[in-house]
């Protein structure tokens, strides 16, 4: 059975569905109480360009920075995943200035001196903890920029895994640190240099490349469908 | 937190789980695996793509007189977003060896590779680089990698989930690739899970024989995708990235070929000729359609443009009569309807049950036969779960994998998937995931051969914009393999080709002979093509719109 179109959906219901206000950047619009705050926008009639990507909370297009009434606080969210509330006071960033550090993965180590060549502005974080408090994924971004200062890449690979390179972090740091991209490298540098080597994996590589299983594709590629068949439902299961 | 008349629901589920925990823990089947026959029963009856007005025949085109999908079929009997008596082609805004048209992970792909055989490149990207199914897909990537597993056993499976449909050197192309693949992207930064010794984990998908579904936690395709965007930016003079301007039509030469395309700056809304000696196309797939009304895991730029794009220069497509419908996707909250719950928590141990608790279907059937076993469950058997907001589903149950895999399993597993349900206080290691299908791949495409190509010399196609490799059902952490296989297969012969060709006049002609067609077909459209970004605007809104000219969703 289909579905409804999102569309349609929240046309037809917005008689009935409970609203509330928000401003979106300092225009405000009714829009359904359970929409999340890209879909508020959405409501409210604009076509997104930016701020929008994958729209399920992986891939950072939709940085969103917010006040409620009443409070001093600025509270940060991704739009995709972030319901609206009454009296919600949003902007979203259309992108975050970053700088990146160009560097050729095989030639650098992975070692305190790559951080301080390529990201020296990682030591002059003063421990305010503003990326933490920012992050949407609720990352602890200072303790892994600690870790960073001294060199422990895995520590910084483990702790900025789930990062979705928002740029909150980077917008509200007072040192001006791109924490996100200090993240990266230091995944890539964990990755290629750090992650114990899979012997399997290079058995395999060396079977397929000394053509090992060539006969086999070639019996498989020109069987008949119905010995393909048989052969497959045939077949055992790994538990 | 569920609503409270679920209540009653939730505890079944409760009362089932020991039973069936040590139905899983025993190592059998925890319930009968469909036969062949089966699996015809279910998808005849109940798989979306088998209803009758699912499929519309194409007028024009080189698949003319095909049955296709009904929304592809609209969207390709559609007109040009541009004049081409505006274009001047002798002076081309861009020159390059490779136009590649997507910045996804085969696009991106595509360009390192072409830079490691000494190819420049231009990336036209709609969205940011990186704005790509393959930035979500939380599961895996499949590659044959362990002892007891093959390359060869590999194909097998992947021959079998889609109907023996697939084509035999693709489906090698992809499975004898695939150890390659896992060695490539880990020398580029690339982390796979694996134990203290390196060994690499390796888990069950749906339709695999052996476990070999290779994973980064749940952010496989972020974790590949953000590596490869890094390598593209840190080569910014061999690679150029246009971001937000998208390719939607075409260049070819004198002789029929390739030869670049024109490009649309959708923030500007200024128009841009590239010149190229080779074009790869690399656009994904079509989720932003809605096929069927359904909602999807797709990213908010996936609408088949480069199908669109390639149709109107004469690529033949292949299989556009198949959708794939992935099995889980998220009905409840209402804010997360339609987003992807990855096959892994099947391959984990997670299990579907209906209103009462009981298990229905085999947990890791093929994609298109478990989907149309869960839509059986909720349509004719009626044993479906209603949502306030009058959608259907049944629950995964999802607390199971910490009993099987031990504490913790799913913090370090899963870490996406509990927090995109945790923020609606929903725990999944305590409660179970509402489910339904939701529309989730594109399984045809443009028919390419195994070293890309399609039959417009110089178009290479790769990824989910291609059409062969997956027959008409896609396994589990096959795409992810797909983009990288063949995203550095067209990167390899797109460069080999660049270095020979000569090419002759630019023109744009066929868009004007694609439109001919559709006034000799006597087709009455109004639609533009490519799509570019779908449109949430509620009508209301759109009605108040009055002075904006809209060419599809954009002015």
């Amino acid at each position: 059975m289909a579905k409804k179109k999102a569309v349609k959906k929240s046309d037809a219901k917005a008689t009935e569905e409970k609203m509330v206000t928000v401003f979106i950047m300092g225009k405000g619009y009714k829009v359904p109480a359970e929409a999340t705050i890209m879909g508020a926008i959405e409501y409210a009639g604009y076509l997104l360009k930016r701020g929008a990507g994958c729209r399920e909370g992986f891939c950072g297009a939709c940085a969103t920075v917010y006040r409620m009434p009443g409070d001093y606080k600025i509270y940060t969210g991704l739009a995709c995943t972030t319901r609206v509330e009454e009296g919600m006071w949003l902007a979203q960033l259309p992108a975050s200035p970053a700088h990146k550090a160009i560097y050729d993965i095989k030639k650098i180590k992975p070692e305190v001196a790559t951080i301080q060549e390529l990201y020296p502005e990682v030591f002059r974080c003063v421990a305010c903890n503003s990326c933490s408090k920012a992050c949407p994924q609720d990352l602890e971004v200072m303790d892994y920029i600690q870790e960073a200062k001294r060199g422990n890449i895995a520590a910084v690979m483990d702790l900025s895994f789930d990062c979705v390179m928002c740029g909150l972090c980077a917008i509200r740091c007072p040192a001006e640190i791109v924490q996100y991209n200090v993240g990266l490298l230091c995944k890539r540098l964990y990755g290629r240099y750090l992650a114990p080597e899979s012997k399997e994996l290079t058995k395999r590589i060396k079977e397929v490349k000394s053509k090992k299983f060539d006969k086999e594709f070639k019996e498989l590629m020109t069987a008949k469908k119905s010995d393909l068949e048989k052969q497959y439902y045939d077949r055992d299961l790994e538990s | 937190m569920y609503p409270d008349y679920m209540t009653e629901s939730l505890k079944k589920v409760v009362a089932s789980r020991n039973k069936r925990f040590e139905l899983a823990k025993s190592g059998k089947p925890v319930y009968p695996p469909m036969d062949a026959d089966e699996r015809e029963d279910v998808l005849n009856k109940f798989h979306p793509d088998f209803k009758k007005e699912s499929r519309k025949k194409i007028r024009i085109g080189p698949n003319k007189g095909e049955l296709l999908t009904t929304e592809v079929t609209e969207m390709l009997e559609s007109h040009s977003r541009i004049k081409p008596e505006l274009f001047d082609l002798s002076n081309p805004d861009y020159e390059t060896d490779i136009l590649i048209i997507g910045g996804g992970g085969a696009g991106c792909a595509a360009a390192i590779v072409a830079m490691q055989h000494g190819a420049k490149s231009i990336i036209s990207t709609k969205l940011r680089m990186g704005d790509a199914n393959s930035m979500m897909s939380q599961g895996g990537m499949q590659a044959a990698v362990k002892p007891q597993d093959s390359p060869t056993r590999h194909y097998l499976d992947a021959m079998g989930g889609g109907h023996f449909d697939n084509k035999p050197a693709l489906v090698r192309a992809l499975t004898e690739d695939g150890p390659n693949v896992v060695k490539w992207l880990e020398e580029l930064g690339m982390i796979w899970d694996k134990d203290e010794e390196g060994s690499l984990q390796a888990m069950h998908g749906g339709g695999t024989s052996r476990k070999r579904m290779l994973s980064s936690r749940d952010y496989t395709g972020a974790i590949i995708m953000r590596t490869l965007m890094d390598e593209v930016r840190n080569n910014p003079d061999k690679i150029t990235t246009l971001e937000f301007t998208p390719t939607v039509e075409l260049i070819m030469d004198a002789r029929g070929r390739a030869a670049g395309g024109i490009l649309y700056n959708i923030e500007t809304e200024e128009y841009f000729t590239v010149k190229a000696k080779a074009t790869i196309n690399a656009t994904g797939g079509y989720g932003r359609l809605h096929i069927r009304g359904f909602d999807t895991t797709n990213h908010y730029g996936a609408t088949g443009d480069g199908l669109v794009m390639s149709y109107r220069a004469g690529a033949k497509l292949m299989y556009m009569d198949s959708v794939q419908y992935h099995p889980t996707g998220s009905v409840f909250p209402e804010q997360i309807a339609g987003f992807l719950i990855t096959e892994a928590i099947r391959g984990a141990g997670g299990q579907p049950l209906n209103k009462f608790g009981e298990l229905f279907v085999f947990p890791r059937e093929p994609r298109d036969v478990e989907s149309a076993a869960i839509i059986r469950e909720c349509v004719e058997a009626d044993n479906g779960i209603a949502t306030p907001s009058g959608r259907l589903g049944v629950w995964l149950d999802s607390p199971l994998i910490d009993m099987l895999q031990g504490d913790g399993y799913i913090n370090r597993h899963f870490p996406a998937m509990h927090r995109q349900f945790i923020r609606y206080g929903i725990d999944i290691k305590e409660e179970p995931m509402l489910i339904y299908p939701s529309l989730h791949y594109q399984n045809g495409g443009v028919e390419i051969n195994d070293k890309c190509e399609s039959n417009i010399p110089g178009l290479y196609v790769a990824g989910e914009a291609s059409g062969g490799v997956h027959g008409r059902n896609r396994l589990m952490g096959n795409s992810v393999l797909d983009y990288n296989v063949f995203g550095r297969r067209a990167g390899t012969y797109a460069t080999e080709y660049a270095k020979k060709v000569k090419l002759g006049k630019l023109n744009i002609e066929h868009v004007n002979a694609y439109e001919e067609e559709l006034k000799k077909a006597r087709i009455k459209t109004d639609l533009i093509a490519p799509v570019l970004l779908p449109s949430y605007t509620p009508e209301s809104v759109r009605k108040r719109q009055l002075t904006a000219h809209y060419e599809g969703t954009l002015r």
